[in-house]
Formats: structure tokens, sequence, C-alpha cells
């Protein structure tokens, strides 16, 4: 089952670059992949919990390296909001004849994005889950480089210089990680790992956790390695923005969760401190720049590195409420943010320009793409109703639930407080964006565009659509990622 | 089904039907919120008269983290007590007649199906509030109306006014959510609950050490702080005059009659946390007079028809929160349900006037209505002399009970209060006679003509209430209200209200343009001055100076340090200025891969 989810995209990538229909074969093939996603979340076993439907092929016996795949709840929950997301990008990417440059490799490059990152999701393995998720990025940097807009070039060299760098860090510290076990025990599988975790035959040392942390950090925009984030989504084509920010930045906050806090919780445990200064930066002072800009996609990307910073609150504060919250937001930020790039992206194409001073008043020209960049927007600060909510409440109570003495607050009450006040800094930015580009009077020039074509439109509402099922039912979430969280927590933590 | 789930739901389902398949519809669309709304009243009527429901256990799990072994759940419960009941009656009757207010209001409006839609959605959140029995679910409706306010102040975002204003409502909400919020974890982290009747029983145990004591104080100020923003007291007071760029009926609803007294329901909802600490009912107390009392001086000089409504309505909540801090929460829920009546009654009526006047709300530009609009004059009057508290109308028996309560605990409030009475005969007083009396000023006021039954409906029946709600033999059906004693308060307050009324008539009569000018009061203290001044300081400069930060800092610095400094990045740079960065894409890849065997099968 899983091989298929892989393979599909894949299979799917090849053909287009061998001359198959691109936009109907791409599409195809991610509707394909989110029936067989929906199939497994619906067989998953959730009373049996642990990684199932699982297949291995050993490849490097001396060394117990093998393609070994399998999902428990929470890379369910990922691979789920990899094919809503995937099937949203290819849906709202122009059609063949509208792009001026390699139509064929466009799509391509997308889907080898979607197998990449199902593939970094399915992974059991960590050689795979890593090799996965680099030929996920290579096709971003090309997205962008060669589609994109604006500063193309300099976007996507700095977001390749970022995501290289920060990816040999991450080699480095999982080589460590290797390397540190006795030889006896050396292995790539991600479950005897966490077996051998859970009976502490993980040495815990602080400065291999750093290295991941840093490496999966860059690759999720950690204050201070964010700066690659806002420029490449404001260059990026639509769907490459929708992918790389809803999907496959994810990966890094999944690599935390999956490999780097039930294999190190105690090395974990070591940085706390740090990772909360660091993520009050991604709250405080990111919300702030997010505030000062005058485009409304650059506005977006920086939304999405200070939404980050919620995501690592959850995951600092290592408590139910905190990791369960971190997961859920993970998955809800996905959808929001690609819905928001998506309508961003739309607006582009109408208007030539992000720029706030150039826009104004769209609303009453383009009353859906008006209406749901408002719910997108909603759902983006958290409003009750859209998935993010429900996932960023546990989060503020796992922070709180670090008691200080009374009023003598402890590290983690004062990052959530600051974490709250974020939500104001979010709505002030997002709301100011909303209309100076949406709301007011409407401009001279935007007689005669047109909404959203109503073929694209079930893109964004199936996003909008799946945040408010999270919204009103979180609960079908939470209980899926929940054997996974209390498996992280089993870990001996101190 | 229980009857609270069809008065919560109705409105849902209709703001969902609306926005799902009626856009095109606009009557059909009035007609389902119309429907919707009258279900709930309908449903609120039988749930207030059923002699006694047995305490409502039906609950809708929407998050419940006991699975992971937290004490963390947050359901759709329901409370049903004599409060929620009369709020009940109050959010759905008031609810029912501005929907209908609305059908006439709004009749050629382009936007139709979405303002009634927003209209639903906002008693589905409103009704919720009432409801709650829970910190959680309160908060969650309570976000839930300030979103539907906002999308109903910006009902005509395509004009400049309304587009800010439904911002500045929306953000001044959020900062008082953020101290609510706070609140809400800070009684969590005392109690481990957020469920009202476990933190009851918990919190005695907790009380009876003086050390928690300044615990309290700061969670009861920083749920206080979500009254601030919600129902716009000092200092977030400023973002409910601009919300009168909304449509008249919505400002009438939300923005006078239940929305914004929802702060005030909430303390009085959870007064039982708010009485652990005196110092924070002191800070409660001076910010609900602090507003009482500035709000009714702004009023005096404005001159559009609405804000002049709208300052009394901060004026009146003020009266409500201080009743609150003054250790009579049945005071200000008595308050809260009167005002309800008699400032929708007057919304509804400055709606009908300025209606007639073709959409024209500056007073000076309107005059000698009393002949052209008959029944508005008279419903108008009866809202206006139960907001000054004359002797016989509703507001004359609540606002006494706050007085009363006033001037047991605290003269100097006591004495603001009576101010803040003369003054609201006052500006009353002014803005009645310069509308209705004199000569018309414009030639739009002189063709004004009485509005058609739909519109004057709703003014009648609301004028009822807005005499009779105070009758002692009225309000006990509904709330439980302060002793009665023998005080010389009502006398008191009587007299100053008449003298304001007779200081307004003498000042006013006869006018044709404002004989005073204050220009300070005229410019509501410079309050939207100083704020924009200390925004753009603060917050704006911080942004401003991380902006520039970022991108020439840390984006710059550390880019040029990895370029030029390590091996690595030199190495990938010398691909790229080739620009060929799918070659270099593919070496990197490989590299990765090839770098991988390297350190695995040669170390």
């Amino acid at each position: 089952m899983l091989n298929l989810l892989i393979a599909i995209p894949l299979v799917a990538a090849i053909a287009i670059l061998l001359g198959a229909c691109a936009k109907k074969t791409a599409l195809l093939a991610t509707a394909l992949n989110l029936i067989l996603t929906l199939f497994l979340v619906f067989q998953y076993d959730q009373a049996k919990a642990g990684y199932q439907f699982t297949s291995s092929v050993s490849l490097i016996p001396e060394l117990k390296l093998a393609y070994f795949v399998g999902v428990d709840g929470l890379s369910l929950l990922m691979l789920l909001l990899t094919s809503i997301v995937a099937l949203a990008a290819i849906w709202v990417a122009p059609q063949v004849e509208k792009l001026e440059r390699y139509p064929n490799l466009y799509y391509a490059s997308l889907l080898f994005i979607v197998a990449g990152v199902t593939g970094a999701f399915a992974s059991l393995d960590l050689f795979f889950f890593y090799a996965f998720h680099e030929l996920a990025l290579i096709p971003t940097f090309l997205l962008i480089g060669i589609w994109g807009s604006g500063d193309r070039l300099g976007a996507a060299w700095k977001i390749t210089i970022y995501l290289a760098l920060g990816s040999f860090v991450l080699l480095v510290g999982l080589l460590a990680l290797y390397l540190s076990l006795p030889q006896a025990v050396r292995t790539f599988s991600i479950p005897d790992l966490q077996l051998l975790a859970l009976k502490g035959g993980i040495p815990q040392t602080p400065w291999i956790y750093l290295t991941l942390l840093v490496g999966f950090g860059t690759l999720i925009s950690l204050f201070p390695f964010h700066t690659w984030a806002p420029s490449a989504y404001a260059s990026a084509p639509a769907p490459a923005a929708m992918l790389h920010a809803g999907v496959l930045k994810k990966f890094g906050l999944y690599g935390l969760l999956r490999v780097a806090l039930p294999l190190m919780p105690q090395a974990a445990h070591h940085w706390t401190n740090l990772l909360l200064f660091l993520l009050a930066g991604n709250i405080l002072y990111v919300g702030l720049v997010t505030i000062a800009q005058k485009r409304l996609d650059t506005m977006l990307g920086y939304s999405s590195v200070m939404h980050m910073g919620y995501i690592f609150l959850g995951i600092a504060a290592f408590n139910p409420l905190g990791l369960t919250g971190a997961a859920l937001l993970m998955f809800a930020h996905g959808l929001s943010i690609a819905a928001l790039f998506a309508l961003a992206g739309a607006v582009r194409e109408r208007t030539g320009s992000l720029e706030f001073s150039k826009l104004g008043g769209l609303a009453k020209p383009l009353p859906f793409l008006g209406f749901t960049f408002g719910l997108a927007a909603f759902a983006a600060i958290g409003l009750p109703g859209f998935g993010n909510f429900p996932a960023e409440l546990p989060i503020f109570f796992s922070a709180f639930s670090h008691a200080g003495n009374g009023l003598a607050f402890s590290n983690f009450q004062i990052v959530g407080v600051i974490a709250l006040w974020g939500v104001v800094i979010s709505s002030v930015y997002m709301l100011r964006g909303y209309r100076a580009s949406f709301l007011g009077e409407p401009n001279p020039r935007w007689a005669g565009i047109a909404d959203l074509c109503r073929c694209t439109r079930p893109a964004i509402i199936l996003l909008i659509g799946v945040l408010m099922i999270a919204g009103f039912r979180p609960q079908l979430f939470v209980n899926l990622v929940t054997p996974t969280v209390k498996t992280i927590l089993a870990a001996p933590a101190k | 089904m229980p009857l609270p789930w069809i008065i919560l739901f109705a409105p849902l389902l209709s703001a969902a039907l609306i926005i799902l398949f009626t856009q095109r519809y606009k009557n059909l669309s009035a007609l389902i919120s119309i429907a919707a709304v009258l279900v709930s009243l309908a449903a609120s009527v039988g749930v207030f008269l059923a002699p006694e429901m047995q305490p409502a256990t039906a609950q809708l799990p929407w998050l419940d983290f006991s699975s992971l072994g937290v004490n963390f759940r947050i359901p759709i419960g329901f409370t049903l007590d004599g409060m929620s009941k009369a709020m009940l009656i109050v959010v759905t009757a008031i609810g029912a007649l501005i929907h209908i207010y609305s059908w006439g209001y709004m009749a050629d409006d382009e936007g139709k199906s979405r303002y009634f839609a927003g209209l639903s959605l906002f008693m589905f959140s409103m009704l919720g509030i009432v409801f709650a029995n829970n910190f959680l679910m309160m908060f969650i409706f309570w976000e839930l109306v300030g979103v539907s306010s906002y999308i109903l102040i910006g009902h005509w975002f395509y004009r400049k006014a309304p587009s800010f204003a439904a911002n500045k409502a929306f953000i001044c909400n959020r900062i008082g959510d953020f101290g609510f919020m706070l609140g809400i974890l800070l009684v969590w982290v005392a109690t481990k609950s957020v469920d009202f009747e476990t933190i009851k029983t918990t919190l005695p145990t907790l009380t009876a050490n003086p050390a928690f004591l300044p615990f309290a104080t700061v969670a009861v100020v920083c749920i206080f702080c979500g009254t601030i923003g919600k129902s716009a007291q000092f200092p977030l007071h400023v973002w409910l005059p601009d919300a009168m760029e909304g449509p008249t009926p919505v400002s009438a609803l939300i923005h006078a009659a239940t929305m914004v007294a929802a702060g005030v329901y909430m303390l009085a909802r959870v007064y039982f946390i708010v009485e652990t600490s005196a110092a924070a009912m002191e800070v409660i107390a001076v910010i609900g007079t602090i507003t009482a009392l500035g709000a009714a001086l702004m009023a005096t000089q404005q001159n559009d028809i609405k804000r002049v409504l709208a300052y009394s309505t901060l004026s009146q909540l003020g009266y409500m929160v201080m009743a609150v801090g003054v250790a009579s929460p049945n005071g200000a829920m008595f308050h809260l349900f009167t005002h309800a009546f008699f400032k929708a009654l007057l919304f509804l009526g400055a709606g009908s006037v300025i209606m007639a006047c073709h959409h024209e709300q500056d007073i000076w530009r309107m005059g000698g209505l009393w002949k052209k609009q008959p029944i508005t004059l008279i419903t108008f009057l009866a809202g206006t002399l139960a907001l000054m508290g004359i002797y016989g109308f509703s507001g004359f028996y609540s606002k006494d009970a706050i007085l009363i309560a006033a001037s047991e605990h605290h003269p100097v409030l006591y004495y603001c209060g009576l101010a803040a009475a003369f003054l609201t005969a006052f500006y009353m007083t002014r803005l009645f006679v310069v509308v209705f009396f004199g000569k018309a000023r414009t030639e739009a006021a002189g063709h004004a003509h009485e509005v058609s039954i739909v519109m004057w409906l709703p003014l009648v029946l609301l004028a009822i209430p807005a005499v009779v709600a105070g009758y002692p033999e009225i309000i006990h059906r509904f709330l439980p209200t302060p002793a009665h004693e023998h005080s010389m308060v009502p006398y008191i307050a009587s007299g100053m209200g008449l003298a304001g009324i007779l200081f307004g008539v003498v000042l006013y009569w006869g006018r044709a343009k404002d004989p005073i000018y204050i220009p300070l009061l005229a410019n509501k203290f410079y309050f939207d001055e100083i704020y924009a001044l200390i925004v753009w300081n603060t917050q704006d400069l911080l942004a401003r100076i991380s902006g520039f930060v970022d991108r020439w800092i840390i984006d710059t610095a550390i880019v040029r340090c990895l370029a030029s400094g390590t091996y690595g990045a030199g190495f990938i740079l010398r691909f790229l200025q080739f620009g060929n960065l799918q070659l270099y894409a593919l070496l990197f890849g490989g590299g990765v891969v090839a770098l991988f065997y390297f350190i695995l099968f040669f170390k």
C-alpha cells in the first residue's frame, strides 16, 4: 500500500517527462494518492496503534540498512496533509498552455516533491527518511529558479544554500547519532532505535541533539535560520509554495517528533531553554517583521515562519498537550498556508503585483477569492471553527502546565505569554494585509478582472473544508495521534 | 432533540444554508435567517416557561485529552439557570425584532445575503456565550462574536471607513482576549479545570490560603481584560464608536444590546471568582466608573446621531461594570436586561430617522421630524426617558439599583455615577430636541416621512419592554434583583436627571447650530490620536526596526558569512555562478548520497 503511495507520483512524474499529458496525469496521480491515503486512515487499527502497513526490503544487512516503510497515527496525519495539499497544488497549477517554459518538467517537479515527501513520512529507515527528503528538496529549487517570479534566481540561490547546509548539518547529526551507538546495536531502523531508546540504550549526547535541532530547525525556518523562507515563498510559483510551506517544511518538525525527541529525550531536555529562546524569536521578532512587510506574499511567508514558533512551543513543552497540539498544528497550518499561497498566487495572476500599495478593493470584483482568503486568514490567525484553533489552544495550556511558583512564572509560562501576544500580532498583520488587498474602494484598474474559475474552486474548498472539519471535530485528529504521543513520552525524559 | 440544541444550532444552520446555497436569492436568505431566529425565540420561550428543566447533562464533546491522562476537557455544554434564561430571552427576542426590521432597512442592499448570514452567525455565537458552562466554550464563542462583529461592521467593505473600523474592532477585542486567555490559563494553573462548576467547588480550599490572594488578583484582572475588550471599557473603548460604520440594525443588536453586554454577562457568570479579590474588584469598579463618566462627557459633543448613542452605550456599559465592581452583579444584570431593550429601541429609532432623511446621520441636518414621524417620535421618547432613568421607565429601576450599591460601597464612584446620570439626561435631551424639534434644516429632513410597518412595528414592540421591563413584578420573573431598601438615592438621581433635561432644553431649544463647542470633548479626549501615536512609536517602530535587521543584518550577514567562510558554501556558490541550477541540483543530490556512502563504507 505505502509503496504504491510513493510509486504513483514517481511513475506519473516519469510518464510526464516522457510526454504524457501533464496536468491530467498529475491530477489523476494525486487524486489516487488521496483516495489511497484515506483508505489507509480508515484501515489503520487505532486500538492496536503502533506502526502498520509495514513492508521492508533489506538492502545492506551488515549495516542494518533497509528500505522499510510503515505508518502510525502521526505519519498518517502527515500523509493525509501531503495528499490533500498535493491534489490542491496540482489543481491550481496553471494549464500547460500557460506555462512558458518546460511545462512537463514543471508538473514532474511537483510530483517529485510529492513522491519525496510521501516517502519521507512513510519511511521507517533513517537513510530513506533522509534521502526521500532530499528527493523532494531538489525539485523545489528548480521550481523557484525556473518558474519563479521577481528575483527568482536570488531566492533560489538563498533557499538552496540554506537548505543544503541545513540538510548537511542534519546529515552530520544523524550520522553522529548512528556512530555513537555501540557497534553491536547500530541500526537504521527507526522502530528498533526507538526500542533501544526505551531501554536507555542510546547515549544522550547533548551536542548531537543540538546538531539535529539546528539541522531540522533550518529546514523549519527556526529563528535565526529563517530568512530563506519569505523570499523563497514570495518567488516560488504558487503550487511550489503550497507544497513547500504546507508540507515539505513539516518534514523538519516530523523529524523532531519521529527521530530526535523519542531517541534523545534527555539530550533534548538539555537544550529546552535555548529552544524556548529561539522560538520566542520566531513568534515575537518574526511577528514584528511580518507587520513591517509591504507585500502580500512576503507577509504570508513571514507569517508561516512565525507560526512555526507555536509548533516548536508544543514540542518544547514535551507533554501530552504540547505534542498533540504541535501535531495538530502541523496539519492545520499546512492546510491554511497552502490555501493562502494558492489564493495569493491567483491574485498575482490577476493583478500582476502583490504590493499592498498597488492592491485594494479586490473583494468587490473577486468575491470568491475575497471570501475564501478571508476564511483562510481567519484560520491562520487561530479563530475557532478552523483546525488551527484547537491546535494552538492545547499548546498554550502545555506551556502553562510547566508551573512556576505562583506569580513567579517559569520560562515556559513567560514564552507562553509571548505566544499569546503573538495572537494579537498575527491578527494585526493579517487583518491589515487583508484590508490593504481586498477591502476598501476598488481600484479602477480592476475593471474586467475575473474571479477564480469555477473549475479551480474545488481545490480551495477542499483545503478550507478539511480545515473546518478539523475545527469542528478536532477529536478525530487527536485520537489519531494519541498513541504516537504516548510513545514519544514513554522514553525516560530526565 | 433537547431545546437548547435547537436554540443554539438553528442560527448556525441558517448561516450555513445561506453561504452554501442561497447567496444569489437575497429574499430567500433573509427569510431563512428570520425563520431561524424565530425558531430560536420559540425554543427559548419554551425553555423559559418549562417549570424546572433538569440540569442539562446533554453535552457535545469537542476536545478531550483524558485518553492521554490529562484533565483537559472542553465540551459544548449548556448552562440553564435564571441568568442564562433571561439572557436567552433578551438575545432571541431583540434578535428576532432586529432581523425583521433589517428586512426593511436592508431591502435594497446588494449584500443582503451576506448580511443575513452574518446576523445568523452572530446569533449562534452569542447564544453560545449565553450557554457556556466552561471558560473555553465561552472563549470559543467569544471569538466567534468577534468574527461576526467584524463581518457586520465591515458589511460595506468597499468603503474606506467601515473596513478600517472592522479591523479596529477586531484588534481591540483581540488585545482584550489576550488578557482573557491569560486569565483562563491562570485559573487553570490554580484549579486544573476550566469548568465553572468544578472551579466553584475547588476555589474555597485555595482562597483559604492568604498567599493565593495576589495570584487571584492578577487572574481576575486578566479575565476582566476580556470585558474591557468586548464591552469596550476604557482604555479599549475606542472601537465601539467607530463600529457605528456598520448598518444601523447591527449597531442596535450587536453594538448596543447584546454582544457588548457579553463582557458584563461573563463577569456575572464568574462572579464567584471575581469576588475572591477585593483589589481586582476595585480595579473593575474604577474602570467602569471612568468609562461611565468619560463616555457621557464625550457624548455631549457628538453630532452623529449613532455616535451619540454609541457613547451612551459605552457609558451605560460602564455603569454595569461598575456594578460588578461594587459587588452587585445582580444590579449589573438588571441594567443589562433593561438597557438591551431601550438601547436597541433607540438605535432602531435612529435607523428610521436616518432612513427618512436619506441616510443623513448629522443631527444638525435633521430637525422638525416630530410631525413627520409620529411613531418614531413616541417610541424614541420612551427609549430616551428609559435611558435617562426617569421614574416609570425601565432604566429608572435598574440604574438606581446600581447607584444604591455604589453609594453603599464607594462615595466617590457614587458621585461620578450621579454626574454621569446628569450628563446622560443632558445629551439625550440635546439629541431629542435637535432631531425632532425646531425647523427642518435640510431638504431631506423636510421631505421625511414615516417608515414602513416592518420597521415601525419592531419599534412599538421594543417600546413596551423599554417602559415596563424594570417593574419589580416583571423583573422578578427573570432575574434576582437587589433587595429594595429605602434609600434617598432614587430621589437624588431623579433630581439629577430632571436637571439634565432642563439644562438641555434651555440650551438647545430652537437652535440651528451647537451653541457650545468644547474641542477636548468633541475630539473624544484625543484618544484615537494618542493611540495612533503610541502604536506608531512602539509596535510599528519595532516592526520597522526588526524588518531592517532581518533584511540587512541577519539575512545579509549570515549569507555572506556562509558564502565566503565555508568550503561547502563556496563549492555551491561556484556552481551557482554558472547559473545552471538544474545541474547544480542534480550534483547536490548525488553528492549527498555519495557522501553518505563514503562515510559509511570508508570510515
